[in-house]
């Protein structure tokens, strides 16, 4: 007996309620951007500047404590979170704060570190800092250009490969499902104010990867539906398709979505945002490649017979008989 | 039908063995990390029975690379430093004044009275004021004769000041091709300084790069913290000019009052009886770079400044015949002999060099202080206890996730499914082996890669099988539909990972650190994922038929 996850020969008809489709992830997409101008990322200090400092106690963490021994010390905003996670050890205790970066200052000043450590050695004597980062606001402006530059390579480099591989109409499927995919996982990232870093951009690239990677499997049986039933409706074609290699589609996800769940669940805080935009990614990524490239592919249309050139022109029933 | 060469079988096994053999060191991380050390130790000379019994925990005929653990998991420190790479013309400019005052103080009749706007040093520009502005034609031509060719390859022909008079004032400036050969001198000065501490501390692999133009990334694992590792780069190294007592053939000689015996940096057994009072120290040297001499040999040419130079030309005047010792750390570079008078406070240092040589040289004898100052721009700390978390929280998750796509592929595709596993499973030893055998580093988004991978390498085999299905359906007996299967499964094969291998190469170039893990293993992971699903399953796969020629199969 094998494990199905889904039965074989389907012929569910993808695009019945296509609009509605097109329209939900609309929406989304419209939700995502709004909370995106309205409300901002939570941006981690890759990007804005500033030191965070995780700190170690057998101690319980006492939040207020912390804050009023830091807060004598006139750092500006300061950020104090108390960090929970399976992995942790009975009396491990974890905090992370973030110290905003200094007015005026390029660089990064170890004065306001240190000034930072004392204060809150005396809050807790056992206190351990298990890591220290600053990053200054000159490299943190260049670093949020660099992840933008290098989100929109991507995504220029590969509309380039599937327009060589396939038509212009693929490409633009694709590229849609794409900007769709990045924009709704984004978008979670600013709704739910999840802090968003370097780790993330690399996340939101493997899913720019992952994405395309469904989308292409599916286009890739759409050409060669295309070829070996030329007389159908490309609506046909595309359902065709898609029922085909739906069951690979599922398969692929769910081994992924496994790996990445153990991860994210055993893998330790400190990665847990990374795993969570890429389980967030794949979701939407197996939802856009099915209901978003798939849906604009056909809006578009094809040129079907790419092989040779158009040489049938004047002659309606020119392709009757291929 | 069903067939594959001879050759290539080898060859796949080849690769798969050799793979695995890489990756090997890896699963006795400790062990060979130890050996590693102790036969480093060895060949720098400390060859103690200790080391030898720990060098030969692991046989020398095996491979002994290791994937290197990047700051996030072993911790240690990690400092981005910018170079202020101006510093460098405001000294220059500064250093200038009195060449520019000596040639103009002849020609008082013409031009008048000189006077330095020592404030308008800061902006690397040297301007002079002089009384008679209808001289200044006559007097920019004499400040142009002062200038040189710049030594560079791509500056050559060019000189290295730029001279023009604004009213009353000449202005001097470093010209573009010398800006540019001095910022990249300052860049690698500071690169040299930098590792030559380090280096005496002498922690285990740190990371020394330059980024981009005028940027070092610094990273030191297990050091103790970023504060500390400011510490060592900022501590100035000592370069002093010290007359030449005698030579000596070992360090026990007795050197006599207010003399000290030295080694020398690269002559091994020769040492140099110094008197203790440098005559100048690095302080006071404003630059020094490769040039050649009047013959067209390699030498270096260095400058001090004003004060420098009193003390220089003084001491080389009285002592012309006699050698001097230029010292850096407590070892003699060199001991020239003076071979005349030095007013002016440039001198060249001619020897046996080659060109190379000479660049290191010149290098070396600004290595007494960095030559510019550093800002930090970013700073890192991490604990190992932190480091040690994560390569736990890491280790369980990647095994939980593996036995879980391992499961899940066996009962979804049965016997085929278990090929993919023994895929999967030399799949991830080939990631490690191509890791080790680049050396590498691993991070934790590096491990989240291979999770990633583990998750995403069975797709190649989930659209062989998938295709196999369907091609059983139109029954053309399992020969037939395994191997039409491989055949059309391939361009979606091929273009789904290419496009993924292209983001991860754009990770690559556009990322850094921990980010540039994550894309060396994503990167790493497609190319074995892709061998391990067109080969190595295919492989398993023909022998398994080839022996039990079924008449029937289910995927």
């Amino acid at each position: 007996m094998r494990l199905r996850l889904v039965p074989e020969n389907t012929s569910w008809d993808f695009f019945s309620r296509a609009r509605m489709w097109l329209g939900i992830s609309a929406v989304l997409v419209v939700v995502a951007l709004g909370s995106f101008f309205l409300q901002g990322l939570n941006y981690g200090i890759d990007f804005r500047g500033g030191t965070t400092i995780r700190t170690e106690s057998t101690q319980a963490i006492d939040v207020g404590a912390y804050r009023d021994a830091l807060a004598a010390l006139d750092l500006g905003d300061i950020t104090i979170v108390e960090v929970n996670d399976p992995t942790f050890r009975a009396d491990q205790n974890v905090a992370m704060i973030r110290i905003q970066a200094q007015d005026g200052q390029e660089s990064v000043t170890s004065e306001v570190i240190d000034s930072a450590r004392v204060a809150l050695q005396a809050v807790s004597d056992d206190i351990k800092f298990v890591s220290v980062e600053s990053v200054g606001p000159k490299v943190s402006g260049e670093l949020i250009q660099t992840a933008a530059i290098a989100v929109v390579l991507a995504i220029g480099a590969v509309l380039f490969y599937i327009w060589l591989r396939f038509e212009w109409q693929f490409a633009l499927g694709a590229v849609a499902a794409l900007v769709h995919d990045v924009v709704l996982t984004i978008g979670v990232f600013s709704e739910l104010q999840i802090r968003f870093d370097l780790a993330i951009i690399a996340a939101l690239l493997t899913i720019v990867g992952y994405s395309l990677n469904d989308t292409v499997v599916v286009f890739d049986r759409v050409r060669e539906n295309l070829i070996k039933y030329k007389s159908k409706d490309l609506k046909e074609v595309l359902n065709l398709s898609i029922n085909e290699t739906l069951s690979r589609t599922f398969m692929t996800s769910v081994t992924t979505l496994l790996a990445l769940i153990a991860l994210f669940v055993l893998g330790g805080d400190v990665i847990r945002g990374f795993v969570f935009a890429m389980i967030w990614g794949v979701v939407v990524g197996t939802y856009s490649s099915i209901f978003v490239a798939s849906a604009i592919l056909l809006r578009l249309g094809v040129k079907r017979d790419w092989s040779k050139p158009v040489d049938t022109t004047g002659n309606q029933f020119g392709d009757v008989d291929a | 039908m069903l067939q594959i060469d001879l050759w290539k079988r080898v060859l796949i096994w080849a690769v798969i063995v050799l793979g695995l053999l890489l990756a090997m060191p890896n699963a006795f991380y400790t062990r060979v990390e130890t050996a590693n050390d102790a036969s480093a130790a060895i060949e720098l000379g400390a060859d103690t029975t200790e080391n030898r019994d720990a060098a030969a925990e692991w046989p020398s005929f095996l491979p002994s690379g290791l994937v290197n653990l990047g700051l996030d998991l072993r911790g240690g420190a990690h400092l981005l430093a910018e170079v202020l790479v101006k510093d460098v013309y405001e000294a220059r400019m500064e250093a200038f004044w009195p060449d520019v005052r000596d040639a103009l103080r002849g020609e008082r009749d013409k031009i008048g009275t000189i006077r330095w706007n020592s404030e308008a040093v800061k902006n690397g520009e040297l301007r002079v004021r002089i009384s008679k502005p209808e001289g200044m034609e006559h007097a920019l031509e004499i400040v142009r004769g002062l200038a040189r060719p710049v030594v560079s390859l791509t500056g050559a022909g060019a000189t290295d000041l730029e001279v023009r008079g604004e009213g009353t004032e000449i202005v001097v400036t470093l010209s573009e091709a010398e800006q540019q050969a001095t910022d990249e001198r300052t860049l690698r000065q500071s690169l040299e300084i930098i590792r030559r501490r380090i280096d005496e501390v002498g922690t285990r692999e740190p990371t020394i790069q330059r980024q981009g133009f005028d940027r070092i990334l610094i990273q030191v694992p297990g050091l103790g913290s970023a504060q500390e590792l400011k510490d060592i780069i900022g501590t100035t190294a000592q370069l002093t000019f010290q007359p030449v007592v005698s030579r000596a053939s070992s360090a026990d000689q007795a050197p006599g009052v207010g003399n000290e015996i030295l080694p020398s940096l690269d002559e091994e057994g020769v040492f140099y009886i110094l008197e203790q009072t440098p005559v100048v120290t690095g302080e006071e040297l404003t630059n020094a770079q490769p040039s050649f001499d009047q013959n067209g040999r390699p030498a270096v040419s260095f400058t001090f400044n004003a004060a420098g130079a009193r003390k220089f030309g003084d001491y080389t005047a009285e002592n012309i015949g006699s050698p001097f010792a230029i010292v850096l750390d407590g070892e003699v570079i060199s001991a020239p002999v003076i071979q005349s008078h030095i007013p002016g406070g440039s001198g060249i240092i001619t020897g046996n060099f080659t060109v190379e040589e000479s660049t290191n040289l010149a290098v070396l004898l600004r290595a007494g202080a960095l030559p510019a100052g550093l800002e930090f721009l970013e700073e890192r700390t991490i604990g190992p206890e932190l480091g040690q978390d994560s390569i736990d929280a890491g280790k369980i998750a990647t095994i939980v996730a593996f036995v879980a796509v391992l499961v899940f592929m066996a009962a979804s595709y049965g016997l085929f499914g278990i090929f993919a596993n023994i895929a999967l499973i030399i799949n991830i030893g080939l990631i490690f082996g191509m890791l080790s055998m680049f050396g590498a580093t691993l991070t934790l988004p590096g491990i989240a890669g291979i999770v990633l991978t583990v998750g995403m390498a069975v797709d190649a085999n989930v659209l062989v099988f998938e295709r196999i299905r369907e091609e059983l359906k139109t029954a053309k007996g399992p020969a037939r539909a395994i191997e039409l299967g491989y055949e059309k499964a391939l361009s979606a094969i091929v273009d789904a990972n290419i496009t993924t291998f292209i983001t991860a190469v754009i990770l690559f170039v556009m990322g850094s650190g921990p980010v540039r893990g994550f894309a060396i293993t994503l990167g790493l992971g497609i190319l074995t994922s892709v061998f391990t699903a067109i080969f190595v399953t295919r492989l398993l796969i023909v022998m398994w038929f080839e022996r039990r020629r079924p008449k029937k199969i289910e995927v």
